[in-house]
């Protein structure tokens, strides 16, 4: 039907090489592919070595492989500050948290060939615990980013979420004039749903999605409960009702958005934290290492 | 026998003060006549405190009254203080609504008032025109307003807003914004739908309506205006609302009407002419002079210096250099040989053909926004696959073009006289060849804006461009050595047809015989398969398409049809089998391509059979992705919202690498099947934003990126005329402490854009006060390494995608899968 110039496209792929392929499967793999030769060398390398009398951190394969553990280590934390500082040059953090993920995953080979099966309570098995913690909630970290997006665009439905809480705020208005014909009681039960804060709930609500005392259910329960008069009435109890019904829906919307976001970051909050903990630790075992061995 | 001035100048905005002012201090009768009851009506309608810029900084300043960048206020209070003590005679509130008689004894007639007598009459009344009046009984009560400066201003009032428009739907939006002012706010809409606005406003006005902030009313219309109420006319009938205000947006009506009832030409028929002029501003009715935004001037500086020259030009001072004489000056320091201004504009003017019918005033206009340049001989001048919108003229000497890229040996010569780059121009597509000087050449380079002005203004120069544009896109397109010879009877034969988006131009199952080459624009080809159509495939500009018909004898085996508003050239196929014919080489290369061609569709029948929901799919994505835009796209921001996880890092590093302001917003924005259209540039190819821009900020740069400039003066324009809504106006703000710091002690607002609050708080403390100007996206231009939004996802989710990259089967099916 046609021909269509090429020429440009060249051009383009050079400049920005946005492929479209997600942090996993970054450069069809190069990352799984290398994390996994490091692994299969290292385990080799475990046997071949054949330390006597029993694998340990303070032989030689032992420091080669806590060498390379505490360097990964370092970079691997480094994300924090990658993410965070926007410089030139032709990086991509996407390539960073393709290696990252990966590379760590590496570390629980490296870590637990770098111990030889030795632990106990002490500051070096601490170090390694704290790496497991970190290493665990990582793989948490990527199944939800795996999961979670698909279900955080569906539920947004293209509102932003500046537009729902301008939504729910839009309907607020209105019961607020469709509840002034109510009667004392009544009027209290919208007043008590339009006064309770969105965003007030603690953090184990968002996450289980469970808001004990929510005023707008109470209310809606309330109002719902009463279908003495024909569908669709003039009544103030009805038109109250049906904005009550929307003010849920609304709700909702916003507190599943919130909750897939919680889901999405709530990790994070052990997988730093842990990481400041780990450094620490590392720089411990490393000193204890050398200085008191 | 009432009082005859020597000079009556209409209008008092920079141009008509600057003459007034003049006159004043040259001691000739004058009077001053303005509309409104203030001085200079378009800057005193500026937002309140907005940053009023003195661009084009190399101009120097050549008025009686002074101006320097600054805040609205100070400038309009330094003008009302400088017209008091020049003595400048002025006379408000006096709208002038015919001029007439001749040279030495015009009659000006004021509305509602005295007719004032002068020998010769300055005009500067700018663009803005007249707002279109309501037109019921009662259309002029006072609570009918045709501008709304402030929005906050309104508490606890019945307002109505006339007008489905842009402006008609930003001022509804306003007055509705905050609840608090509890203002009742309907919007009436004549028709049904709101065509005229941006998808963008129909989408939050729709959102109003349904959150219940706004009443939108349609098929509607004002039948009377009373006191406090208004009567409608709906589609069942009349019907009255509470009304304290209304807002009338219903567009303007340019004074081009009145201009020409005094008897001045125009340079042509459409939007973009001006009154034709002389070198001393003079109309074609002897007497009259036009400057300002009317000439086509639309800064303040240049308003104010022809205020200047025009007074002294009727003092009889007719010696006088324009004041842009020093900035031609140093564009033509750089050529061989020692000419004045005048002979480098007359060497021009004489030697280049579309530059033949214009004035010297043109000339010097158009070469303001012109450079010139020497080249060597064998000096490429640009190369093929650069960016570029911008056309050639050359003035002395002659270019070779090396249309062959495989071997720069072989070349086709452009001779002295002609011009070169003018598809780069028309399509916004990249240069199609290298271009060398062959002798020592000197080249005017039109920018975009002057081009299209040139093209718009001069009828000549259309018919110029037109044929030779037509030829080179020929002779591009199918390469095989073509020489002018092989495509003149296609040439001939050709005709421009302009098609708006949607339109059909070939159907499926038809059998006529035309072959199309798309000029700008872009096509989407469909075919019915199974009932419902299929995307196939995405034409840019630069291709043909309709030739497998012709040179099958078939009927036509898919639907071609307008992404966006296009231009096409329609060419005769029985000319384009003969051309085959002659051509051997010509003919493979078609067969190849319908080869190839028919292969995909013949892929894509077959998996809708199998898979018949991907094709569905894909087809959808393809018409959805052209809806927002991506069909004249040439770069675009796309977020997978399969792998998005709402960090809004890309946002974080937009901002971070662009002086601390984000320049795309990705919550917002369409999303169809997980494919999230941001807000975000998407690098027009023929950008709508740089219609309007007066100081001409906005260029493409050498990567395509559309970009403004420092030049800009913040009018708000470009933002106004973006389709897509991705310009915002905001002032610079103040740096942020170092992330380091902000790691280890918590200083300043960390990474991203820091919030309003902050900024507004931190430049006060600073001293810091900048005028708002336009920002958008410039794909990261000069940053190395590229876009930082996609630099910075971690999950891969945002991608800078190019349409004919991304709209094609494969790419769209597997993203589907
Ligand atoms: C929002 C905005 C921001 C801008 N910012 C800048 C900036 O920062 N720097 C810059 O250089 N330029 C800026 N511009 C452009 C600049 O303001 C205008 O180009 C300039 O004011 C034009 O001057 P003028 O004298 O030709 O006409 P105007 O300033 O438009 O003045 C025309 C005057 O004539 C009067 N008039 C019209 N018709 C009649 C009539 N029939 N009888 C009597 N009087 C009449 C009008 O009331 C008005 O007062 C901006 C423009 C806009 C819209
Ligand atoms: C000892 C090993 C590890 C250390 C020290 C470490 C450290 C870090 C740090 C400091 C961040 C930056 C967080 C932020 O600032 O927002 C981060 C992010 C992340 N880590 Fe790890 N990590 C380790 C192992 C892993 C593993 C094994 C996985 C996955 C299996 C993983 C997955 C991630 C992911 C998905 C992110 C988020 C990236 C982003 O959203 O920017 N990490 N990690
Ligand atoms: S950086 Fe990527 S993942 Fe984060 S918000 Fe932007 S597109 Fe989504
Ligand atoms: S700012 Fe708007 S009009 Fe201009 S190039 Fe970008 S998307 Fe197109
Ligand atoms: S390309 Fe650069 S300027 Fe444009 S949105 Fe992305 S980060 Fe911002």
């Amino acid at each position: 039907m046609a021909s269509v110039p090429g020429q440009d496209q060249g051009f383009r792929e050079r400049r920005q090489s946005s492929d479209h392929e997600g942090f996993l499967a970054h450069k069809r793999f190069r990352w799984l592919k290398i994390a996994g030769a490091v692994c299969l060398i290292a385990i080799l390398g475990y046997f071949w070595s054949d330390v006597t009398p029993h694998p340990n951190g303070g032989s030689w394969y032992g420091y080669t492989l806590g060498t390379i553990g505490a360097v990964l280590i370092v970079w691997l934390a480094l994300l924090g500050i990658r993410k965070r500082n926007m410089t030139e040059g032709r990086w991509s953090l996407k390539a960073w948290t393709s290696a990252h993920v990966y590379l760590g995953l590496a570390l629980i080979v490296i870590g637990t060939l770098h111990t030889g099966f030795q632990f106990g309570w002490n500051v070096h098995t601490l170090a390694y615990g704290l790496m497991m913690v970190v290493i665990l909630s990582g793989i948490y970290g990527i199944s939800v980013y795996a999961s979670l997006p698909a279900a955080l665009s569906n539920n947004s439905r293209e509102m932003t979420r500046k537009e729902m809480v301008e939504a729910l705020a839009a309907i607020d208005r209105q019961l607020h004039s469709a509840a002034q014909p109510l009667n004392r009681e009544e009027a209290d039960l919208v007043i008590a749903a339009l006064d309770q804060d969105t965003f007030g709930w603690g953090l184990g609500a968002r996450l289980l999605a469970r808001y004990r005392g929510c005023t707008t259910t109470t209310a809606l329960a309330h109002f719902a409960s009463d279908w003495s008069r024909p569908v669709g009435s003039d009544d103030p109890r009805d038109k109250v009702r049906a904005l009550l019904g929307k003010r849920k829906t609304q709700l909702d919307q916003i507190r599943r958005h919130m909750r897939i976001k919680a889901l999405l970051e709530v990790w994070l909050y052990i997988h730093i934290p842990a990481t400041i903990a780990l450094l620490a630790a590392l720089t411990a075992h490393i000193v204890s290492v050398f200085f008191y061995w | 026998m009432p009082e005859q001035y020597r000079v009556a100048v209409i209008g008092s905005g920079p141009a008509g003060l600057s003459a007034a002012a003049r006159a004043a201090k040259v001691g000739m009768t004058h009077i001053l006549i303005e509309k409104t009851d203030h001085l200079s009506d378009t800057i005193f309608k500026y937002q309140k405190g907005k940053h009023v810029m003195a661009t084009p900084s190399n101009l120097v300043l050549r008025s009686d009254l002074d101006f320097d960048a600054g805040k609205r206020e100070f400038i309009l209070d330094t003008w009302d203080e400088q017209v008091a003590a020049g003595k400048i005679n002025v006379r408000l509130n006096a709208e002038v609504t015919a001029i007439s008689g001749t040279t030495g004894k015009f009659v000006i007639e004021i509305k509602g008032g005295e007719p004032i007598h002068a020998e010769a009459v300055v005009m500067g009344i700018g663009t803005q025109g007249n707002p279109n009046k309501l037109r019921c009984p009662g259309a002029d009560l006072p609570l009918i307003q045709y501008q709304l400066d402030d929005p906050g201003e309104y508490f606890d009032e019945h307002i109505t807003v006339v007008g489905s428009g842009d402006a008609g739907i930003e001022n509804a939006l306003g007055l509705a914004a905050d609840p608090k002012q509890n203002n009742i706010v309907t919007i009436l809409n004549r028709g049904s739908d709101f065509a005229r606005a941006k998808a963008a406003n129909v989408t939050l006005l729709e959102e109003a309506e349904a959150a219940g902030r706004i009443i939108v009313r349609r098929e509607t219309s004002p039948a009377e205006v009373r006191a406090d109420e208004l009567v409608l006319d709906t589609r069942d009938g009349q019907e009255t609302i509470p009304c304290n205000r209304i807002i009338a947006r219903t567009g303007s009506q340019p004074p081009r009407g009145f201009v020409e009832a005094c008897g001045i030409e125009f340079t042509g028929g459409d939007r973009g002419a001006f009154p034709k002029l002389s070198p001393s501003f003079e109309t074609t009715k002897q007497g009259i002079h036009v400057i300002g935004a009317l000439a086509g001037y639309p800064l303040i500086k240049h308003c104010m210096n022809q205020g200047y020259d025009v007074i002294e030009f009727l003092n009889g001072n007719l010696d006088l250099k324009p004041a842009d004489e020093p900035i031609l000056a140093q564009k033509f320091d750089a050529l061989p040989g020692v000419r004045s201004v005048d002979q480098w504009l007359e060497t021009f003017r004489a030697n280049v053909v579309i530059l033949q019918d214009l004035s010297p005033l043109q000339m010097r206009e158009l070469m303001l926004d012109s450079t010139v340049s020497g080249y060597e001989a064998g000096e490429e001048i640009f190369e093929r696959n650069d960016p570029g919108s911008s056309m050639f003229g050359i003035a002395e000497g002659s270019v070779l073009v090396e249309v062959n890229p495989d071997d720069p040996s072989v070349t086709v010569s452009i001779e002295q006289g002609s011009i070169f780059g003018e598809v780069g121009l028309i399509s916004g597509r990249r240069r199609g060849s290298t271009i060398r000087a062959a002798e020592p050449t000197i080249v005017i380079e039109l920018s975009r804006t002057a081009a299209l002005k040139l093209i718009a203004t001069t009828p000549s120069a259309a018919r110029a461009v037109n044929a030779i544009s037509i030829e080179r896109q020929l002779l591009q397109m199918f390469g095989s050595g073509l020489m002018r010879d092989d495509v003149a009877e296609l040439v001939a034969a050709a005709e421009v047809v302009d098609v708006r988006a949607g339109k059909v131009v070939i159907e499926e199952g038809a059998d006529d015989k035309d072959v199309y080459v798309i000029r700008r624009g872009s096509m989407i080809v469909e075919k019915q398969i199974g009932g419902a159509p299929v995307f196939l495939s995405y034409l840019p500009a630069g291709t043909y398409f309709g030739e497998m018909a012709v040179v099958d004898g078939s009927a036509r085996t898919a639907t071609v049809k307008a992404a966006i508003k296009s231009e096409v050239v329609r060419f005769p196929g029985e000319a384009f089998v003969r051309l085959l014919a002659r051509k051997p080489a010509l003919r493979e290369k078609a067969m190849a391509e319908m080869a190839s061609r028919r292969e995909i569709n013949s892929f894509i029948e077959s998996r809708k059979d199998s898979f018949g929901s991907v094709v569905d799919m894909y087809s959808e994505t393809a018409r959805f992705l052209i809806d927002n835009g991506i069909g004249e796209a040439t770069d675009v921001l796309l977020i997978d919202e399969k792998l998005c996880v709402g960090c809004d890092n890309c946002e974080k590093a937009c901002a971070d690498s662009h002086e601390g302001l984000s320049r795309l917003d990705r919550e917002a924005g369409r999303t169809y099947a997980h494919l999230h259209v941001p807000t975000s540039c998407r690098h027009c190819e023929h950008p709508h934003c740089m219609a309007d821009c007066p100081p001409n900020a906005i260029k493409r740069g050498p990567d395509g990126e559309v970009f403004i400039d420092d030049t800009c003066i913040g009018c708000g324009n470009c933002q106004r005329n973006c389709p897509y809504g991705v310009i915002r106006m905001d002032a610079a703000p103040p740096p942020k402490p170092s992330l380091l710091s902000w790691l280890l002690f918590g200083k300043g607002p960390g990474p991203g854009e820091a919030s309003y609050s902050w900024r507004k708080h931190e430049a006060a403390k600073r001293g810091m006060e900048t005028g708002k100007s336009a920002i958008k996206c410039d794909m990261c231009s000069g940053i190395e390494g590229g876009p930082a939004c996609v630099r910075a996802c971690p999950t891969g989710a945002a991608i800078r995608v190019s349409p004919e990259k991304f709209l094609t089967f494969t790419k769209l099916a597997e993203d589907v899968e």
